[in-house]
């Protein structure tokens, strides 16, 4: 067997497994703890599944806690619409909040921290929101 | 060249190898292995593209000439017998110079002398050699898998064992519901056994089919008497000498004389991977279909192209094609993958999925639900091209959509009508109006009552109607299920042009439906719907699975029309319902345990303030409401945090719920020296009675020992207040943004009328009030007369709306905290998947 990518190859994804797919509740949503911070694992009733930094770009919500509905999760917090694919949040508001690509293989779960775009802060300098 | 010149009777004497190098000409020889679908098209196409070619020998493994496998089902089902469904006959062998070898496997293939063995010690050489062996049944790995009485559903002899089994009647547990599985369960169901589907995934043909058409097609099944359970996991098949039973992981045990196991294929790789060709999930080809040896080639459900293998007939035909189109000495043919659809071969049930339509970024749906005719359609667009369509119910465009979708045609002129199917209009599709203006008078506009177009048009310029009311009333259009008042205004825009203003609209529930609050919670009742995705059908909503908004709200509505009977819906909860805990803004959640009437002692103090300790939670308050709070809990703890309250004695106060709070009470005549009576008893009392209860909002409850009303009572949303001679019963008060006195409701003398009274009238409003909707504006949009009307001047209404309470009650007094403490219910909420880095 190969062993996992060097270190050094820094252009080759990698990618962290961090469970199955029937882990997470479909229409629901499971947390990976990073050093980065909070991870949500979304997963549809098509059973897809996406992965978001946990925080609203409103006021930071864990979206984890949120609605699925769609390919959409609902803030628990003052209910932004975040779409799952995107990070954007639906209009009229504002804001996007950072994705992380994921990959699943059978029923296997990896996501690729490395090339994940987190935006923590990012909107309230691009759009106000505070 | 003649291609008659082959032997009708045994074929060993022309395959020795003299013999053919004397036959003549050189004749290349191509020897297939697998007398299936995909190996046969290739022989056909080939025979077509260069008769006469090639010297061809077939091995088939089963005693049959080939047959047209999809067709199992209905043979199974008794729909077509075994000869109808024979593609070649052995006069077409014949007749074509091909030597059928049947009956006979391969064992081997030695790649270096270029020869073949099959089971019976035949040594037959190729300069082309086919393999198509096709694909086997995958049988999970469960104890008591290989008990004679499981059987696969692969070939025509596991269709006679089946049909030998069915003859004898008793019970069938077919494992998988997918395609083969389901039409496997209704082929044995036609034939009279009990037959039982068992399906690992929430849903049927979750790979073909989304929620709400896998639901549609579950209640079809159920209708037609198949028991099916889903999210079933097998965990034994039980049996001596003959299958008795299949027990699941949940600890269920089924009895069974057969089991049907279907739950997927497995390409048939071992002839290829012993003979040393390159191998993954299938023998792996290139485009050409050859494999790592150029002289052999693989084809159908054994190969692994561009990483993936096939399992249904059409791409195993373009393979097959591509293929003949090589062998016949053509270039430039290459395979490339396969866009795929799916029907379902149950007579009676449509059912049609193509492409992708799990969606994807960017992409957008329309759904189409006709509840009257049992329709279901959803199309998944981008960037103007179909990607994927499921169809339930109305299958006929299905052929429509998969041309468009496979060419990937631009489809966003047709986009808002494409929906109705390819036959809707003909105008220019892209404006609705002139869809409608195109469509001839003998168009069925309303479904349900049988309403054409011509009818409608005639009654508004006849009559002179303007309105959709009036288009109702005159013609029964739109006056069922409503789903057409969309078209029917159309079609009063189109004929009376500028004449047509459009109703105001009552507001509609969400996005996902133009039905009101009030029509979808009759429908539940009314209709019987005891499904969220039964009503998402019955009401068309437009969405696949709702929306943040109405699913809890359905879940609601749903929870209180069957109580006892509908399982409540976790994924269409909020969070703090699902958490049993308030969720604050920094992410952490509040606990509050109950505190019956406002009451508590020493040992429940204690007990919070060890919990404070122990879990340094950072802040402690009292509430208004008479309890105490415990501020900043990680939602990791909170298990923890209730196991300790509940060893204490305390249970959740609910302090997070649509549902009911506290009970806030003053102590009245027990201690206090203008008290009439035993207020905080009644709190109590009262508390006790409503604790746990689903409410279309929180609900809050006060009782005052005095008319001074130290409880606030008269700003409750029910409200006591003791007097001398009994109790004053106030309703619909509020204390928050809109501050609401109560209206006095009744005065009564003893505690037994408060609370039936208490009973009924929370019973009213769970089953009038609208989701989101507290009291007071609940009360203020009905009037206090209708309440009176149904709890003072009714009595026998009151009873009734108190015993519905009290029998829903016998279901919601489970304390939420103690069963996700100690039994370990929801465990996943306060668990995290993981931890990284």
């Amino acid at each position: 067997m190969e062993n996992a990518a060097p270190e050094t190859a820094i252009s080759e994804t990698v990618w962290t497994q961090v469970g199955s797919v029937d882990d997470i509740p479909v229409l629901g949503s499971r947390v990976v703890r990073t050093p980065g911070g909070d991870i949500a694992l979304f997963r549809t009733a098509a059973d897809e599944v996406f992965a978001l930094e946990d925080a609203c770009p409103h006021k930071q919500g864990p979206l984890s806690q949120g609605i699925v509905h769609g390919r959409r999760v609902t803030c628990p917090l003052h209910n932004w619409v975040i779409e799952l694919a995107t990070g954007e949040a639906v209009a009229p508001d504002e804001g996007r909040t950072g994705h992380v690509p994921v990959r699943v293989e059978g029923r296997s779960v990896a996501i690729a921290l490395g090339e994940a775009k987190l935006s923590r802060g990012g909107c309230r300098k691009a759009c106000g929101h505070v | 060249m003649d291609m008659h010149l082959s032997s009708n009777n045994g074929p060993v004497v022309e395959l020795n190898e003299a013999n053919l190098l004397n036959a003549g000409p050189a004749k290349e020889r191509l020897v297939v292995v697998g007398n299936g679908m995909a190996g046969m098209k290739t022989v056909e196409e080939l025979l077509a593209k260069a008769p006469g070619r090639f010297d061809v020998t077939v091995f088939g493994a089963e005693p049959h000439p080939n047959y047209n496998r999809i067709m199992l089902s209905p043979v199974l089902a008794g729909e077509k017998t075994f000869d109808q469904i024979v593609l070649n006959s052995r006069e077409w062998y014949d007749a074509n110079g091909i030597t059928l070898l049947t009956g006979e496997p391969v064992e081997g293939i030695d790649r270096e002398a270029k020869t073949v063995l099959s089971q019976s010690g035949r040594v037959v050489p190729y300069d082309k050699l086919l393999i198509a062996t096709g694909s086997m049944p995958f049988i999970i790995p469960v104890p008591g898998s290989t008990l004679p009485g499981v059987i696969g559903f692969r070939d025509l002899a596991d269709v006679d064992a089946m049909l030998a089994a069915a003859a004898k009647g008793g019970r069938a547990v077919v494992i998988g519901g997918g395609l083969l599985g389901l039409e496997a369960a209704n082929g044995l169901r036609v034939k009279g056994m009990e037959v039982t589907v068992v399906h690992l995934m929430p849903t049927l043909m979750e790979r073909q089919l989304d929620q709400s058409a896998g639901m549609l097609l579950q209640r079809e099944l159920e209708r037609r008497g198949i028991e099916v359970l889903t999210g079933a996991d097998t965990a034994e098949i039980v049996g001596d000498e003959w299958v008795s039973a299949v027990r699941l992981k949940d600890g269920r045990e089924l009895p069974a004389d057969i089991v049907v196991m279907a739950v997927g294929i497995r390409p048939n790789m071992a002839l290829g991977k012993a003979a040393g060709l390159e191998c993954g999930r299938g023998i792996r080809v290139d485009d050409q279909m050859r494999t790592s040896d150029p002289s052999i080639y693989a084809v159908g459900e054994c190969v692994e192209h561009r990483g993936v293998t096939w399992g249904l007939v059409a791409p195993l035909f373009e393979m097959a094609k591509v293929l003949a189109h090589d062998l016949a000495g053509g270039e430039g043919a290459a395979y490339t993958g396969s866009v795929t659809s799916t029907k379902l071969k149950v007579t009676g049930v449509d059912v049609f999925s193509a492409g992708d339509f799990s969606g994807g970024e960017g992409t957008e749906d329309i759904v189409f639900r006709d509840a009257a005719r049992g329709v279901y359609k959803r199309l998944v667009l981008k960037d103007g091209k179909l990607l994927g369509a499921v169809l339930y119910g109305d299958t006929k465009d299905g052929a429509w959509y998969f041309s468009l979708l496979k060419d990937g045609a631009d489809v966003s002129a047709e986009r808002d009508t494409m929906i109705f199917g390819q036959g809707f209009g003909g105008a220019d599709a892209g404006d609705p109006n002139a869809a409608i203006a195109a469509l001839p008078d003998s168009a069925e506009i309303c479904g349900c009552n049988g309403v054409c177009k011509g009818t409608i048009v005639k009654a508004i310029t006849e009559k002179g109607l303007t309105s959709l009311d009036e288009v109702k009333a005159h013609t029964k259009a739109s006056a069922s299920c409503g789903g057409c008042s969309g078209t029917v205004e159309r079609l009063l825009a189109v004929t009376l042009g500028d004449g047509f203003t459009a109703a105001p609209k009552v507001k509609p529930m969400c996005k996902c439906t133009h039905h009101t609050h009030d029509a979808v919670r009759a429908a539940i009742v009314d209709r019987g719907l005891k499904t969220m995705a039964e009503v998402f059908q019955a009401m068309e909503w437009t969405t696949p699975d709702g929306c943040a908004s109405c699913r809890p709200a359905l879940n609601y509505y749903l929870l209180c029309a069957w109580p006892g009977e509908y399982r409540d819906d976790y994924q269409s909860r909020y969070i703090n319902e699902r958490a049993h805990a308030n969720i604050q803004k920094d992410g952490t959640y509040s606990v509050v345990p109950r505190m019956w009437g406002g009451l508590t002692n020493a040992a429940e103090l204690r007990a919070i303030a060890d919990v404070v300790d122990k879990f340094a939670i950072p802040t402690v308050k009292v509430t208004g409401g008479q309890r105490i709070d415990l501020f900043g809990v990680k939602k990791e703890d909170l298990p923890a945090v209730w196991a300790d309250l509940n060893a204490a004695g305390m249970v959740s106060g609910h302090a997070y719920a649509k549902g009911l709070r506290t009970v806030k009470t003053c102590v009245g005549s027990e201690w206090c020296r203008f008290g009439t009576q035993d207020s905080t008893g009644l709190g109590v009392k009262l508390e006790r009675m409503t604790w746990g209860t689903w409410t279309p909002h929180k609900v809050k409850l006060a009782v005052s020992g005095c008319p001074r009303n130290c409880a606030e009572a008269t700003i409750k949303d029910l409200g006591v207040v003791c007097i001398d001679s009994g109790y004053e019963l106030h309703v619909g008060g509020n204390g928050g943004l809109h501050v609401r006195a109560c209206d006095l409701l009744v005065r009564v003398a003893t505690e037994e009328e408060v609370l039936e009274y208490t009973g009924a009238f929370m019973q009213l409003y769970r089953e009038e009030a609208r989701y989101l909707e507290r009291t007071a504006p609940w009360v203020e949009r009905v009037g206090l007369d209708h309440i009176k009307a149904a709890l003072v001047d009714d009595p026998e209404r009151r009873r009734a709306l108190n015993a519905r309470f009290l029998f829903s009650q016998t279901f919601s007094q489970d304390d939420p905290w103690a069963e996700r403490a100690a039994k370990g219910v929801d465990r996943h909420e306060f668990n995290l998947l993981a931890e990284v880095g």
